[in-house]
């Protein structure tokens, strides 16, 4: 690699919120309580109508906005893609990866588990892996993440998601070749 | 070995079962075909596809659909390797469109590495698809006739799609599985970043051995000579993803500097070796880029057979490409035999003084 520690240093040392090239970031909350805290926003008629409301209301959906982004920097280092992987992943964002590998990690890694652009940092791959691996959730990065709509970056991913549009992101392809149950739904 | 003098060759040789190789060569930082030419005519004899790679290192070199369509005019059989790192989807599906038309039968799809780590380093990185997500693009336009968009192709394109692995990456638990989603996503071969431990290669294959990959991919081991300490320290220190077995660097190292070039093509040829015996290794994928001329001692080190020279120019119509080209083609195959008919570790081939470049070259193959 041709950067130095010093660099590297500097790199790691940046918040994961800040702008700025992509960085892997560790989530500030447990893979359990992630998957638990999900139960509670998954979609129903409540959510659904919610969704539609903010939607329909520019100001509103705004605020909303901002505070998702507030609550999902912080623990994620979201990027507001709009096009939410979290439940697949472990809670770990893959859009923090460098690369915004959405279908597991490069071929880069380090033998101690750091990123090939931040050695210092560990892959937000490895990260995804052992998260969902620990609450028996592996299955899901089996699925077949499809590329996401570039429109869509700085959007709440909660309005997508409520409204049911996070469906076509991806497909169950990748489980196919799999034994076990596959990919579960998220 | 299967001798197939067409395009789709390398497809026909794996599908016949025979042990398969493949080299690497790194298109020139200029603008000359002549340079791919060269090089393939070192390999014709010895591989049965050679991969083109596309700004391997993230460096700018000549485009890898324009070293394809040169190594043909040679009458060798390309690779055209496609990286995400550089285009958008617009971009890449047009690429491949071209490759199609043009006649170039494989396409290697992978991430690529960052452009950090190149001569641009402040270039944007584009990464719109990953891997797995040109996988299943192309397998759709070749397949269903489809754009990413929905928009029909006529006609649709035809390739054979091959994916890259690093089967020694974090985490070991993972690989197996990521190469079952490429393959998926439509990966029908798959060639490995370099394997310096055939042992723990031989685990993995296991693990995609009971996924039984090995059946619906054909997966070639990369392998490649550490021609230099230099070599070495620039693999281990800051190449990521390369494991070199501690046992081989000093191995390397006990041996006078003249010698270490020998001795790594021979640590070579013997994890070649080691890689025949493990079942479902359809064959191996030589990476030495600007070591090119070191590889048919290798292979011959190995125990493997030349696969026949393929007639010459007679590939998809490209025979009118650049008559000087062509020249030099001529002339490359004549030097190939005389090396080819020197023999030994030691022959020394007309580019032999290019020992000690840099394996940086060589990585093409991050995810």
């Amino acid at each position: 690699m041709s950067t130095s520690n010093a660099e590297d240093a500097r790199a790691a040392a940046i918040p994961a919120t800040a702008t700025g090239p992509p960085r892997p970031t560790s989530p500030r909350a447990s893979a359990r309580s992630m998957y638990l805290l999900h139960h509670l926003l998954e979609p129903n008629a409540g959510y659904r109508r919610l969704a539609a409301w903010l939607e329909a209301r520019p100001r509103l959906r705004h605020v909303f906005t901002a505070a998702e982004k507030g609550v999902k920097q912080e623990i994620f280092g979201c990027r507001m893609c709009g096009q939410c992987a979290l439940p697949s992943t472990g809670y770990a964002c893959p859009m923090t990866c460098p690369k915004q590998l959405r279908n597991g990690p490069c071929g880069g890694v380090g033998s101690d588990g750091g990123c090939e652009v931040y050695p210092q940092l560990r892959c937000v791959w490895l990260t995804a892996f052992e998260r969902a691996d620990s609450q028996g959730r592996s299955a899901d990065l089996q699925r077949l993440q499809l590329p996401i709509d570039h429109r869509l970056w700085g959007e709440s991913s909660w309005i997508q998601y409520w409204q049911g549009r996070d469906e076509e992101l991806w497909t169950d392809a990748g489980a196919a070749l799999l034994p076990g149950p596959g990919a579960s739904g998220s | 070995m299967t001798h197939v003098a067409t395009p789709g060759r390398f497809r026909a040789v794996l599908e016949s079962g025979a042990f398969t190789v493949t080299a690497e060569i790194g298109p020139p930082r200029g603008a000359d075909a002549g340079a791919i030419v060269r090089k393939v005519l070192q390999l014709r004899d010895w591989t049965t596809a050679v991969n083109i790679t596309d700004n391997q290192g993230a460096a700018v070199r000549l485009s890898s659909w324009a070293g394809s369509l040169a190594a043909m005019t040679a009458g060798v059989e390309p690779i055209m390797q496609v990286a995400c790192r550089d285009r958008n989807r617009i971009a890449l599906q047009s690429d491949l469109l071209g490759a199609s038309a043009m006649g170039i039968p494989n396409v290697l799809v992978m991430t690529g590495d960052h452009p950090r780590f190149g001569d641009h380093a402040g270039a944007k990185p584009v990464f719109d698809l990953d891997s797995v997500q040109l996988l299943w693009t192309a397998r759709t336009m070749r397949d269903e006739g489809k754009l990413l968009s929905g928009r029909e192709l006529d006609p649709a394109p035809s390739w054979f799609l091959g994916a890259v692995e690093n089967p020694s990456a974090p985490p070991a638990d993972f690989r197996a599985a990521r190469l079952a989603k490429k393959v998926a996503a439509g990966a029908q071969f798959v060639q490995t970043q370099y394997v310096f431990d055939a042992a723990a290669f031989g685990r993995w294959m296991s693990q995609v051995r009971d996924l039984g990959l090995h059946e619906r991919c054909h997966i070639l081991a990369g392998v490649g000579p550490i021609s230099s300490l230099r070599a070495l320290s620039h693999l281990q220190e800051r190449v990521p993803g390369v494991q070199v077995p501690a046992e081989l660097a000093r191995r390397l190292r006990g041996v006078p500097a003249e010698r270490v070039a020998d001795e790594a093509m021979t640590a070579c040829a013997e994890t070649i070796s080691e890689l025949r015996q493990i079942p479902g290794v359809a064959g191996v994928h030589v990476m030495a880029v600007g070591n090119e001329h070191r590889i048919p001692a290798i292979l011959r080190l190995a125990g493997l057979n030349e696969v026949g020279a393929a007639p010459q120019r007679d590939m998809a119509g490209l025979s009118e490409v650049g008559g000087e080209a062509g020249a030099a083609a001529t002339a490359g195959r004549r030097l190939a035999r005389a090396d080819a008919t020197r023999g030994g570790l030691g022959g020394s081939s007309p580019r032999g003084n290019a020992g000690g470049s840099s394996p940086r070259g060589n990585r093409a193959h991050a995810g």
